[in-house]
């Protein structure tokens, strides 16, 4: 999918060097209690400001809290 | 006056000695039974069949009441009954947030099986003085206070004449009156309501705890339904609780050290953790202000909308920051309901000076506001001001209001205002526009007199809105769809509106729509990870049957996934995280610790399933437990006015292509009013389809009445709950 990345089932535009924090912006997910997969794999919280989401990647960030 | 005077007037009816008890593995096997028609004092076994079937907890409760009412029983009938039930686990300190009580009983809002789970000290209190469960019954003739002591093992009814009422006070003078001395006030607990639930139907009540630093009694409170309403109508002021001080094995329990090894890790997560998550000990559940708003969820405006933006607010003025600078953090770990509670999430406000009401000036202790009150008195009502908040959180409290029930019926009442249904006439001259604080809290003190509008509105949304179509005030239909209440209850504070699961979690509840049952929105509306109907309908089995045993045993909530270990979400895959996996084997484990009972995670599901569909098949029984009765009001299915869809209206579009084939070009030339209309039917249509999915995992007819073969199944074909649900078969 060419400039575009699927986040949580919602098609965004994508752009060269986009991190994963990047995306937590661009979706204002500010939860804290969060797992990302990109295309399926886990990546570590600590990894989130400089991983970097390849162009058409499906990105999953799965909220914990099962709560209130 | 003072307490010396005040006990002088108090007169004797009933004293009732009992032999002193032994907790065994979590249990007294006793249970007290006070009638305060007859002003007798009873105390009855607890059978194995109770202990096998109904675990403690709401499980004693609904078994008790059963067998106390007729299917015809009203609330207010003497036959009614209050059961407050602690479960096996409650009074262990060593494990995070074990000291619960549930209580039980008939609704004086909705007529159906209530029950509503409260901290302080009351239950473990109780279970130490010997029951593991009181049911209160019949009425007495003036207002009485029970005093159960297990310092000389006896249970009085006392006329209580010259106390207060509400409950910041009367919870002080009975402390104070009950205690030996300064240092005994923390063996004394409280239970009482307030002058509002005099003249409401949504009484609630308030259980105290004593806080030895502040040197205040702090108020837990069993909000839902109207339980305090029930308690002020048998003319009960409070019940008292003493003991002789908490030692560490009261429980009797099988594995002491087992629990101590769980619970100690437990507290390390807390102490390692819970700064970066959620921080509940800084902010209490109110740390959930800005992240609801974020996500579109916050209700805004009699629930309309999700955000502060939308009508020109700024979450920031009641941002969680904003709140936890209003709270007294200097005991900030030890802000526990109960002992050993490492979360520590009662969180309060100190000084605050009261500027209305009858208590105008007075410096005092403010219990919370956790999320739930801060977005229904707040956001709700369109009211951004911290300080009203908190103002509104005191006068519920010390009334004896539900703080969810108050906020969700001011927002509906607002709206009401502003569409010309009520206007000054009406509301005898309050002004209740969005926004307007004052007039929100006036509505609350008229609450706690009876009188102008308070009367009204203290019947709650169901009564309000057939009586303002029924004076021609407004569109029957239109109040319907505004009126934020399923099954006599209000909703709690959580848009569901785009998560059809969590429409369910709501609409399908057995006491009505309080989001302790299941809360599905994050999983369903932004994770996209239960999209079929049967996943749906998988996790409205999972979480209501799970979460529903933290009620049977004396458990909190909160500790099992406001803080999850280190490496959850490595260690599991993303569903399997959200059980929060090591919780649940620390609950199993902990379970197993106190009564010797060895479960798995099933076994724990099916003993939920037990008590939840006992509690429907009691709901079936008193004429109510049907698929009508899990109707939910539209607003909390889709938007309702023009506004709430021009609002979303890139959104709303976008789903009539997508959810419902149109082309865009066709959607282009649709009216706002045709595509509401779209909406409407395509939502109403797909919850049909969810109540299926549900039911049919539930082992239920299509009608929402347990079958029998799946009562067989689970282990709950007792013959009087056959005897219900087999015409309906
Ligand atoms: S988590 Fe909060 S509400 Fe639950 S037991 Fe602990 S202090 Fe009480």
């Amino acid at each position: 999918m060419k400039g575009k990345i699927i986040v949580n089932d919602q098609v965004i535009d994508w752009r060269a060097g986009m991190t994963v924090s990047d995306v937590l912006t661009v979706m204002n997910y500010t939860f804290k209690l969060l797992v990302i997969q990109i295309n399926g794999k886990n990546i570590k919280r600590d990894d989130w400001p400089t991983a970097t989401v390849p162009e058409g990647a499906d990105v999953k960030v799965i909220h914990l809290m099962s709560g209130g | 006056m003072n307490i010396g005077e005040m006990k002088a007037a108090h007169k004797r009816i009933t004293r009732w000695e009992y032999q002193p008890g032994r907790i065994e593995k979590g249990y007294n096997d006793r249970t007290l039974h006070v009638d305060l028609s007859t002003s007798t004092v009873t105390e009855k076994p607890v059978t194995p069949l109770m202990k096998d079937k109904f675990i403690g907890g709401k499980g004693f409760g609904l078994y008790l009441l059963w067998h106390a009412t007729k299917p015809t029983t009203q609330w207010n009938d003497p036959e009614n009954e209050i059961i407050i039930s602690p479960g096996p686990c409650a009074g262990i300190t060593q494990y995070a947030g074990a000291g619960k009580s549930l209580v039980v009983s008939i609704s004086s809002q909705s007529g159906r099986i209530m029950d509503s789970n409260v901290g302080g000290y009351f239950g473990p209190y109780m279970k130490f003085a010997g029951f593991d469960a009181i049911e209160l019954q019949g009425k007495a003739n003036e207002d009485v206070i029970i005093v159960i002591d297990g310092t000389d093992h006896s249970v009085t009814i006392e006329t209580a004449p010259k106390e207060a009422i509400d409950s910041h006070v009367l919870a002080e003078q009975l402390t104070e009156m009950y205690a030996k001395d300064e240092k005994d006030k923390i063996n004394v607990a409280v239970v009482s309501a307030g002058t509002a639930a005099d003249h409401s139907l949504i009484g609630m009540l308030n259980f105290s705890f004593w806080d030895p630093r502040r040197k205040v009694a702090r108020l837990k409170q069993a909000g839902r339904g109207g339980i305090g309403t029930v308690f002020r109508d048998k003319r009960i002021k409070a019940l008292v609780c003493k003991t002789t001080g908490i030692k560490p094995n009261w429980n009797n329990v099988v594995d002491l050290n087992k629990i101590i090894e769980r619970g100690q890790r437990f507290q390390k997560e807390i102490k390692e953790l819970d700064d970066k998550q959620c921080e509940m000990r800084d902010k209490g559940t109110a740390h959930l202000m800005e992240i609801m708003d974020a996500y579109d969820l916050l209700p805004t405006t009699n629930f309309r909308f999700g955000k502060a933006a939308d009508i020109g607010e700024d979450i920031n003025k009641i941002h969680s920051n904003v709140l936890k600078s209003l709270f007294n953090l200097k005991w900030r770990d030890l802000d526990g309901c109960w002992f050993g509670c490492a979360m520590s999430c009662c969180k309060s406000v100190d000084g605050f000076e009261l500027k209305t009401g009858p208590y105008k000036g007075d410096k005092v202790t403010v219990d919370g506001p956790e999320y739930e009150t801060a977005a229904g008195l707040g956001s709700n009502c369109g009211i951004f001001d911290p300080l009203h908040i908190i103002e509104a959180n005191f006068y519920c409290d010390t009334y004896g209001i539900c703080t969810i029930t108050v906020g969700t019926i001011t927002a509906f009442v607002m709206e009401c205002y502003e569409a010309g249904i009520l206007n000054k006439e009406r509301t005898g001259g309050l002004e209740l526009k969005f926004g307007n604080s004052l007039a929100a809290l006036e509505l609350i003190h008229q609450m706690a007199t009876g009188k102008g509008f308070g009367a009204i509105a203290g019947r709650g949304a169901e009564y309000m809105k057939h009586y303002f179509a029924d004076q021609g005030w407004g569109d029957r239909q239109f109040l319907s769809d505004i009126a934020m209440v399923n099954k006599g209850l209000e909703y709690s504070q959580y848009m569901s509106k785009e998560s059809l699961a969590q429409q369910g979690g709501y609409a399908m509840t057995n006491k009505g729509p309080q989001h302790d049952e299941a809360w599905l929105i994050f999983m369903d509306m932004v994770n996209n990870q239960i999209p079929s109907f049967e996943d749906k309908a998988e996790a409205l089995y999972y979480f209501p049957m799970f979460r529903t045993w933290f009620g049977l045993c004396g458990f909190c909530k909160l500790p099992w996934n406001d803080v999850e270990p280190e490496n959850n979400r490595e260690k599991y895959p993303p569903k399997e995280a959200a059980k929060v996996p090591e919780h649940v084997d620390n609950y199993l484990t902990v379970f197993k610790a106190v009564t010797g009972r060895d479960i798995d995670k099933d076994e724990l599901i099916l003993q939920s399933a037990r008590v939840y569909n006992f509690q429907r098949i009691f709901n079936i029984r008193r004429g109510y437990g049907l698929r009508q009765h899990d109707a939910q009001p539209y607003r909390a299915c889709g938007p309702v006015t023009k506004r709430e869809y021009e609002s979303r209206q890139e959104r709303y579009d976008k789903q009539l292509v997508d959810w419902m084939g149109m082309t865009p070009e066709a959607v282009a030339k649709m009216t706002v009013e045709e595509k509401i209309a779209a909406h409407r039917k395509y939502r109403t249509d797909r919850y049909e389809k969810l109540l299926d999915a549900v039911y049919k995992r539930r082992g239920w007819t299509r009608n929402g009445v347990p079958t029998i073969a799946w009562l067989k199944e689970i282990g709950m074909d007792l013959p009087e709950v056959i005897e219900v649900v087999k015409p309906l078969q």
